[in-house]
């Protein structure tokens, strides 16, 4: 898919989770909007995934280990088939699967996640299995700024470099912003690049909101062979939504009516913006 | 006296068995000596991973390993595994569903020297409360042998806690049936039971020969799969002997005399004696001293054998 094509995909995968979070009063709106381009660009241009087959063997995986941030997965898997889009509807309520975190009774999800400091130790378990079975497959494994806090991730990022799993890519959406302020008055991670870098992995530094950095991050990861690579993707929490950009306070605010309204409002209008920048092409 | 230790079993088993399924990894945390599993480490250095002092990370990458088809034995020291990784083992294992055995080495006061720091005895109680997760502590070496070859069988997480040292025979051989679920019944009685899980299921067996020569007739029940608990066997025992006595190298909370608590006040209430380590920092020492301390020991079942019957006779 070209990158005008998935940015539009991204403004509507937007629409569709705040719309879900908006009927279920409930959801982690700021962090689902700051990754929405990074799981538009891994699941319609970078990963091999087939919604007919999610068990097939040679799959990209997808680990969500920032997994309160769900709602732009269940939205794009919806999209993509693994599940009928009408089930979007029971998001949050009563005995449904699709609950506030990624849950593996749900096509396309590998791994129940949600507390955090998980995600990459069983990313990197599945790695290792690749690499000793010597399949093509590669790991994606998303990780949240304010997780880098819990030290399950640095026991992983050491096994990462001493077992030389190029197929792991790590993706940190430094969105800056978690529940009680900034990252840096919480728990202070800069130079973050530094860290992971010391601790042996190759580190890229994108625009996490630039759909064309994160495609080409994406593809031509391993850059170097034997070392895993960690995207920072530095992001805008609340991407895409005026009033929601950058403030803590939307990490799980719901919008009301009115928001939903407005934010509709500016993301049609981004979209009507890039259909016309296709013409022109 | 047996002078090889279950860890060592397990080795052996698990060197047998990846002979020809090479989806059995080992995996240890610095502990591929303690855990005895240096051979396996040389033998399938393909099947073998070494994560370091890491706990979490050993359970979290198992589960990954066990996600892509590999059937992971992580071999890691009780004290740590059950406690610094029990939330992997809840979200990653149990939740999550994937097929890891968790060995935790040296359990319950193997290291006694060592403090309470080293010892487990609360991991039981821990792993018992996790859904869906098999909880198993073998009393001999034959029995290891059996409880590994059926943990390779079984798709699902499961927690097992072995001793560091050999341990005494309770089984003639390893040609016998086992039953992940399925108590053993040792010996046969009608006057008390006792009910033990791993090293002391020898201690039982003694207290029961003792008894035996004071006209007491005990029954033996073998408990090495903690979760799920075979309940009818103790129903039957509440049934038939009346009294009922649980011994384990473990708290008295939330352990072996728990569980067996548990169904007999539910389903037929008789007396339950429950031996183990009291809710404190277990004493130094040698694991038979620290059992002799806690009257983990033939004279003191022995003992309250006695009182059980007497307690009986009195009240009718």
């Amino acid at each position: 898919m070209d990158t005008r094509a998935l940015k539009i995909k991204a403004a509507h995968i937007r629409m569709d989770l705040l719309t879900i979070i908006h009927r279920a009063k409930t959801g982690h709106t700021g962090g689902s909007l700051s990754n929405t381009d990074i799981l538009t660009a891994l699941y319609y241009d970078v990963m091999n995934v087939d919604a007919a087959n999610p068990k097939w063997e040679l799959r990209d995986r997808f680990i969500a280990s920032k997994g309160h941030s769900v709602e732009s997965l269940w939205c794009i898997l919806a999209d993509k088939g693994f599940f009928p889009k009408e089930e979007l509807k029971t998001y949050s309520q009563f005995g449904t699967r699709l609950i506030g975190h990624p849950n593996n009774k749900v096509p396309g999800v590998e791994m129940n996640t949600g507390a955090l400091g998980h995600g990459l130790p069983i990313s990197a378990g599945m790695a290792l299995a690749a690499k000793r079975d010597g399949l093509p497959y590669r790991v994606f494994c998303l990780m949240g700024d304010g997780e880098q806090a819990e030290g399950s991730n640095w026991e992983a990022a050491m096994a990462g470099a001493h077992y030389k799993l190029d197929n792991l890519i790590g993706i940190v959406d430094r969105n800056r912003l978690q529940i009680s302020g900034t990252t840096e008055e919480v728990m202070g991670l800069d130079p973050l690049d530094e860290k992971w870098r010391a601790f042996g992995w190759h580190v890229v530094s994108i625009d996490g909101n630039d759909m064309d950095a994160l495609v080409e991050a994406f593809h031509s990861a391993p850059v170097v062979i034997g070392k895993p690579t960690l995207v920072i993707a530095n992001t805008v929490k609340g991407k895409g939504v005026s009033f929601a950009e950058n403030v803590a306070a939307w990490h799980h605010h719901v919008p009301d009516d009115e928001q939903l309204k407005l934010a509709f409002s500016e993301l049609e209008a981004q979209i009507a913006e890039l259909s016309r920048e296709g013409q022109v092409i | 006296m047996n002078s090889i230790p279950n860890r060592q079993v397990i080795c052996e088993t698990l060197l047998e068995l990846a002979k020809t399924d090479r989806d059995i990894m080992v995996l240890a945390s610095d502990s591929r000596g303690s855990a005895a599993m240096a051979p396996f480490a040389n033998a399938y250095p393909e099947q073998f991973v070494e994560v370091g002092i890491a706990e979490q990370n050993i359970v979290g990458m198992s589960a990954g390993l066990a996600h892509s088809g590999k059937k992971p034995f992580v071999t890691s020291p009780a004290c740590f595994l059950s406690m610094r990784s029990i939330e992997q083992i809840k979200v990653d294992v149990a939740y999550s569903n994937t097929n890891v055995k968790l060995i935790g080495i040296s359990g319950g006061v193997s290291y006694g020297a060592l403090g309470m720091s080293h010892h487990s005895v609360q991991d039981i109680a821990v792993a018992r409360a996790i859904p869906g997760l098999v909880v198993m502590m073998p009393a001999d070496r034959h029995e290891t042998k059996k409880m590994t070859e059926a943990l390779v069988r079984y798709d699902g997480g499961a927690y097992v806690r072995i001793g560091r040292n050999p341990v005494e025979d309770v089984y003639p051989s390893d040609d016998y049936p086992f039953e992940i679920g399925k108590a053993v019944t040792m010996r046969e009685g009608t006057d008390v039971t006792i009910i033990a899980t791993g090293e002391t299921v020898r201690v039982a067996l003694d207290a029961a020969d003792r008894l035996a020569g004071d006209s007491i007739s005990t029954r033996v029940l073998n408990m090495h799969t903690i979760k799920p608990l075979d309940k009818e066997v103790i129903v039957k025992a509440a049934r038939e002997t009346g009294r009922i006595i649980t011994v384990e190298e473990h708290s008295i909370y939330g352990g072996l005399g728990a569980a067996v608590a548990e169904v007999v006040v539910q389903h037929h209430p008789v007396p339950v004696n429950i031996v183990g380590i009291p809710d404190e920092p277990a004493i130094a020492g040698k694991t038979s001293e620290v059992f002799r301390h806690y009257g983990i020991s033939a004279a003191h079942l022995q003992e309250l054998a006695h009182q059980l019957m007497h307690k009986q006779r009195a009240s009718t």
